[in-house]
């Protein structure tokens, strides 16, 4: 019993709620804002060092001892996670001070906000199945209304295919809980772990798991990611960082968990498909990012080519790969929410998101050009940032285990990428530049200094990968071995 | 009983389906209701039907109905009802904005 696991979910709920009263006040809007979410990352980080000690930590609810009561499980693998989405929330809403504008400001739009990570990081502790999918709608209502907040057309647009298909996918994740609670007759995740194992998987369940492989997809943009790079462009750049940074991270960690935890037993298919998923995904990412010249599309196209590298580490599934997942997975939040906040300035700076009427921004905007080639480095996995690491990992977990084609399509995807942002950085930061410095926009520090934030973040995470080192190997070893997770949930304490 | 609530279900699913499938918006959310209304029906089903029980272990009783699935129908409705009273909003803004409520007539003037 832990009663601080809460707090993650707890803080920006209430926050959110008190925001509700005051509506004009923006001074107090930010400030409480920022505190709850600064707040959260602390409580978040303490919480891991706790584990560190203790083993992995639960919270019963009310007292009731799983399997019969709801309860929050804290691993390394969902606390880092936690600590890694409120601080990059953090620095997002930083950034949407400067940004967003006082309309939107007075449209609640932090409460909202807050909401999102609330369910974030709800979805990231909890321990029930049923518990998930409420917080899964908690951060999908609460981006459904980030989505069309600004009430332009684009936005309306976008917001009524993303609310159409995500509702739809909810639906089939409601379908799949409730073939899984008919056939387990339970919805506790440790719980039906167990039950899985004892009945050794049957096709009945492997096809359960393959309907929440589709749920998940869906949410994380693993292969249906259709619908992601339309609804990821339409909002304001603070909240499309934040997207970025956490929306299918969410799914991401829902497939790791469900194919780590529950469905682990036939691996020949789940994880084959997942592999074959996870190829496609970055195929189809490099086409998109390097076909469009549109900055915010590429963008956008470069968190799907992400999606197929995280889940290529677990397609993989040996302990090496699984850490690196972890540390990409972490890196990847950080860095994309800097590219989304940089493309966001570019937009405004220049004022349209077409590659081909941008020209020549490192006249106008040298340390902006800085960061971006910064972020582009560390997305390539260039040594000092933090991409490096993951792809490291990931690479000798696929060379261990024999596969080759996947580790092919996760480097070619690696160059793509690279190469899709480089041919940002050619057209829209060399060449001639087309604002003269007396016309040009002034850079408002409330936009560099979130990225210099997230920029130096990422930085760290690379040097400084021996402090987070302990917690991924943890992380690792637990979804290496579900019986861990299981005596840590089940067992007596 | 449940073969019966399992049928129904189905048909359900079908008849939103072919309502999410439509080009009018108010369709298309009231096929998202429907939707949500048959996976109800498939929990209750999932949970065990039995007549005239209640959902309480009572010592006296054998038969008890597993509240469980109840519950997470509950849960279910609430957030179903949350998710279109947005959706009305979003399709109600996009009527205003585009003067129509036909998904394929939304942003048209967006593309210039």
């Amino acid at each position: 019993m832990n009663n601080m696991l809460v707090l993650p979910m707890l803080i920006p709920l209430i926050a959110a709620i008190l925001l509700v009263f005051f509506k004009k006040q923006i001074k107090v809007q930010r400030s409480v804002s920022l505190a709850a979410l600064l707040a959260t990352a602390g409580v978040a980080v303490y919480i891991l060092m706790e584990i560190e000690k203790k083993g992995i930590l639960r919270l019963d609810f009310g007292g009731w001892h799983a399997p019969y009561g709801i309860l929050f499980v804290a691993d390394p693998f969902a606390m880092l996670l936690v600590a890694a989405s409120s601080f990059v929330s953090a620095v997002c809403l930083l950034f949407a001070f400067s940004s967003i504008g006082r309309r939107l400001e007075e449209l609640y739009v932090y409460s909202f906000i807050l909401f999102l990570v609330a369910g974030v990081n709800g979805s990231f502790l909890t321990g029930d199945l049923f518990n998930l999918f409420v917080c899964f709608e908690v951060l999908l209502v609460a981006s459904y209304v980030l989505l069309f907040i600004a009430g332009g057309k684009r936005q309306l647009k976008a917001s009524v295919g993303y609310i159409t298909l995500n509702i739809l996918s909810s639906w089939f994740f409601l379908v799949a809980i409730g073939f899984l609670y008919g056939s387990a007759g339970t919805l506790n995740l440790a719980h039906l772990s167990e039950r899985i194992a004892e009945a050794g998987q049957p096709p009945l369940f492997t096809s359960i798991g393959l309907l929440f492989l589709i749920v998940f997809s869906i949410k994380a943009g693993l292969l249906l990611y259709f619908w992601l790079p339309s609804s990821y462009s339409a909002p304001p750049p603070a909240i499309a960082a934040l997207f970025g940074a956490l929306l299918t991270k969410v799914g991401i960690y829902a497939i790791f968990r469900f194919f780590t935890l529950l469905f682990y037993h036939e691996p020949h298919i789940t994880h084959k498909l997942i592999a074959i998923m996870a190829i496609l995904t970055m195929a189809g990412g490099c086409l998109g990012a390097i076909a469009y010249s549109d900055i915010q599309k590429v963008i956008s196209y470069n968190v799907v080519i992400a999606v197929g590298f995280l889940l290529a580490g677990l397609a993989v599934s040996t302990e090496t790969a699984l850490q690196g997942s972890i540390y990409y997975l972490i890196h990847d939040m950080i860095a994309k929410a800097l590219l989304f906040m940089v493309g966001g300035i570019m937009v405004m700076a220049a004022g349209t998101s077409k590659m081909d009427r941008m020209s020549g921004l490192i006249g106008n905007y040298p340390v902006l050009g800085a960061v971006y080639f910064t972020v582009m480095l560390s997305l390539a996995g260039i040594p000092p940032f933090s991409g490096f690491l993951g792809k490291v990992l990931v690479g000798q977990g696929a060379l261990a285990s024999g596969s080759y084609i996947l580790l092919a399509a996760a480097f070619l995807s690696s160059l793509l990428a690279l190469y899709s942002l480089l041919r940002v950085f050619l057209s829209c930061f060399w060449g001639e530049t087309i604002v003269s410095k007396a016309d040009q926009l002034p850079m408002k520090k409330g936009w560099l200094v979130p990225c210099f934030i997230l920029a130096a973040a990422t930085l760290a995470l690379g040097l400084g990968a021996e402090s987070v080192a302990g917690h991924v190997t943890a992380a690792a070893k637990i979804l290496a071995d579900p019986q861990l997770y299981i005596d840590a949930v089940l067992g007596q304490k | 009983m449940e073969t019966l609530m399992i049928v129904l279900s189905g048909v359900l699913v079908t008849v939103g389906t072919y309502l999410l499938l439509s080009k009018s918006l108010l369709r298309i959310i009231i096929g998202t209701s429907v939707l949500s209304h048959a996976v109800h029906i498939l929990l209750m089903a999932l949970g065990g039907l039995k007549r005239g029980r209640e959902p309480l272990v009572i010592e006296t009783e054998e038969a008890y109905v597993d509240a469980l699935p109840q519950a997470l129908i509950l849960t279910a409705i609430v957030i179903g009802f949350a998710v279109t009273a947005i959706f009305l909003v979003v399709a109600y803004k996009t009527y205003e904005a585009s003067g129509s409520s036909r998904v394929d007539r939304i942003g048209r003037a967006d593309h210039e």
